[in-house]
């Protein structure tokens, strides 16, 4: 409960330094616009948007699977510690991060949005896979007849044990990779968020829900249509609709590891003398002070302030799923809303809120707080289900605040600690659209053509988080969050 | 031929004694019989047997080492998977070839374990039937000698008399936990009784009664 208001009050401390105007001249207007393209959406607008949804499943299903395979190849190796490095490293910077620095080695090409899903995703499921693997049963080990061969063995009596876990998980990261996917498209790619992008600047509402309506659709019914045996089929048929693209210089690549990448200073230099290192030192300091400080401020700001605010959500929206204060009925609605808002990527709802609101960090905070709430919520609700209370407990109000509530609460805050560091990540991003987080100090110098800026502050950006990760793990360990959530 | 042998063994777990000072040698073909009471320290000594021939010993724990996931064949197969090629195994575990379902199927069968039963996960049979399928692969498995924990302790005795045999067919030497006094005189020439860690008797099965073994239950 301390920890709990200590970071209410860090958030609450946080609130003024935040920006939080409404700058759009009249927000409820363009709101109810936005209502009625909801009500009327409008699946024939164009002939993008099945292009859109092709092109958002291909690039999903291609960056998982490879993403599958280098992950389970890595778990295997997971007690190097350079691996274990590696992969927090790689999963520490976000997809449309690593999308645009591909975009500057292979142009917008296929290669582009499918790397740009596989290779953070790598790093996350080679972690989830190695705590499978770690976890499985020993006993069958302790049988095997000695001089059977370690491959035999491993696929016999470890592998089968890790094998319904693995593809439980693979699914849930497929659901994530559609958003990842969609969310793709703002940078160029030709998946949903471009076309959304597109179909929002020149105001066609009713196009705009008719390509969410089509999206929540797909992740609605992922698990009926992804069927072990019908995954070679799809990856071959993704293979094939894959979209052409510029061709792949292999110049440009090097061009960027060799030269756009090195500090300018260094580059325009002869020699490296006393007068390049200090240059140097003036660009490392201009930029840490000008761009990285401010960036790195108003991340933990909106960070702060999101985290608490997906938590007030998340004790809001539980009950409305929980079999213990709803019946069938009234928990349908309660479903529809959570997966709605846990289906639309963070991204995709502060762009949304952006365009109604205007440039600010409520649109910000708002996504996050809702999408990341309507998560925790999904599962505290779920859990929930397997409370037992006794027959005459109090109901309402009551029942909430002396029943539920005391027994969800460390549950809630294990939750709560581990997307920390996911709403990290989303709010670094969500610079991209134009709130001072570092995100938008990575954007504008990719916009000005200065790599060598834009890479360093994507490395601080995964430090960051990688330092926000380790926090949460602290608390979790000092208050004894014991947790395995399914999501991650 | 000598097969194990413990000289003075101490064996400590978490500040308890286990086994205390004990010596015990056990020929090729003899048939023992480990009794006593639970706690008295049989699985401990089966444990220190079989790091003493861990590459001629098959061995059915008291957890039974089941891949539950995965079906009776192959579970009972994986007690041959030192004999064969990794390759050979992977074919075996995505598509098990004609003869090594028979092979397997002839062993599960003994066993009495329904017909139909071979390509059931094992995760969803009942107690009874999965101890028979470790003792299953622990006969498949072949080898030296068999160790066995309590390897009927889930089943019936018309059942446990069918186990018993069929080990008893595959094995020359066995060394088997069993707290069922009748069944271990019925199915042993040598009957071995602990009591809180030490041996207190070292017999010929000929001639014992049930009665005589009761001491070592009394607390």
């Amino acid at each position: 409960m301390r920890v709990s208001l200590v970071f209410v009050v860090i958030a609450l401390a946080c609130l003024p330094f935040a920006d939080l105007e409404i700058t759009t001249l009249d927000p409820w207007r363009e709101m109810g616009r936005l209502a009625w393209g909801v009500i009327t959406p409008d699946f024939f607008a164009t002939e993008h948007l099945l292009d859109a949804l092709k092109n958002t499943l291909a690039f999903a299903l291609l960056g998982v699977a490879l993403a599958n395979v280098l992950g389970f190849l890595l778990a295997l190796v997971f007690h190097l510690r350079i691996v274990r490095v590696g992969c927090a490293l790689v999963r520490a910077i976000h997809e449309l991060f690593w999308a645009l620095l591909f975009l500057q080695m292979f142009g917008l090409t296929p290669l582009t949005g499918i790397l740009a899903i596989a290779i953070p995703y790598a790093g996350i499921i080679a972690k989830v896979y190695a705590e499978i693997l770690e976890e499985t049963d020993p006993a069958p080990l302790q049988v095997m007849p000695a001089g059977a061969s370690l491959l035999s063995v491993f696929f016999f009596a470890r592998l089968p044990e890790a094998w319904a876990h693995f593809k439980t998980y693979s699914l849930y990261r497929l659901e994530c990779g559609l958003r990842s996917s969609a969310v793709l498209g703002f940078v160029g790619l030709p998946t949903l968020g471009f076309h959304l992008e597109s179909a929002f600047r020149q105001g066609h509402y009713s196009e705009v829900s008719a390509l969410l309506m089509l999206f929540y659709g797909v992740i609605a019914t992922i698990r009926w249509w992804v069927r072990g045996r019908l995954i070679p089929l799809y990856i071959v048929g993704a293979v094939l609709v894959l979209p052409g693209g510029a061709d792949i210089h292999i110049g440009n690549v090097v061009r960027f590891f060799t030269q756009d990448i090195v500090p300018h200073p260094l580059r325009v230099a002869e020699t490296v003398d006393g007068v390049t290192l200090a240059a140097l030192g003036d660009w490392l300091w201009r930029l840490l002070t000008t761009q990285a400080l401010p960036g790195i401020v108003n991340t933990v700001l909106l960070t702060m302030i999101a985290l608490v605010g997906a938590g007030i959500l998340t004790l809001l929206l539980f009950p409305l799923i929980s079999p213990k204060f709803f019946d069938r009925w009234g928990r349908g609605a309660g479903h529809v809303f959570l997966a709605i808002a846990r289906s639309t990527p963070e991204y995709i709802l502060a762009y949304i809120l952006l365009q109604l609101w205007g440039p600010s960090m409520i649109p910000a905070i708002v996504a996050l707080s809702l999408h990341n709430g309507a998560i925790i919520g999904h599962l505290i609700g779920r859990y929930t289900k397997e409370l037992q209370l006794r027959p005459d407990s109090s109901t309402g109000v009551n029942r909430y605040a002396y029943e539920i509530l005391p027994r969800v609460y460390p549950q809630f805050l294990a939750f709560l600690f581990y997307r920390w560091e996911v709403i990290l990540r989303e709010t670094a991003i969500l610079g991209i659209l134009g709130i001072h987080t570092l995100g938008f100090f990575v954007d504008s110098a990719f916009a000005d053509i200065r790599f060598d800026r834009a890479v360093l502050l994507i490395a601080i950006t995964a430090c960051l988080n990688i330092a926000v990760d380790a926090l949460s793990r602290t608390i979790r360990a000092r208050l004894r969050l014991k947790s395995t959530p399914d999501q991650n | 031929m000598l097969l194990f042998e413990l000289h003075n063994a101490d064996v400590r777990y978490n500040g308890r004694q286990v086994l205390a000072n004990v010596s015990l040698s056990i020929d090729q073909g003899e048939r023992v019989a480990l009794v006593g009471k639970s706690g008295a320290g049989k699985s401990t000594l089966l444990k220190l047997f079989y790091e003493q021939q861990r590459t001629d010993a098959a061995i059915v724990p008291q957890d039974l080492g089941l891949v539950k996931p995965l079906s009776v064949f192959h579970n009972v197969y994986m007690g041959r998977l030192h004999r064969h090629r990794s390759w050979y195994n992977l074919v075996n575990l995505i598509y098990p070839l004609q003869h090594e379902k028979a092979a397997v199927k002839t062993v599960v069968d003994s066993l009495e374990l329904g017909e139909d039963m071979l390509f059931a996960s094992v995760g969803e049979l009942s107690g009874g039937q999965q101890q028979r399928i470790a003792v299953a692969r622990a006969i498949h498995q072949g080898g030296r000698v068999l160790l066995g924990d309590e390897p009927v302790s889930s089943v019936d005795d018309h059942q446990s008399r069918v186990v018993l045999e069929a080990i008893s067919a595959a094995y020359q030497t066995v060394i088997i936990a069993m707290h069922d006094v009748s069944l271990a005189l019925a199915y042993s020439n040598r009957v071995v009784g602990l009591k809180d860690g030490r041996i207190v008797m070292d017999q010929a099965a000929a001639g014992l009664e049930s009665t005589d073994l009761d001491f070592l239950y009394r607390s």
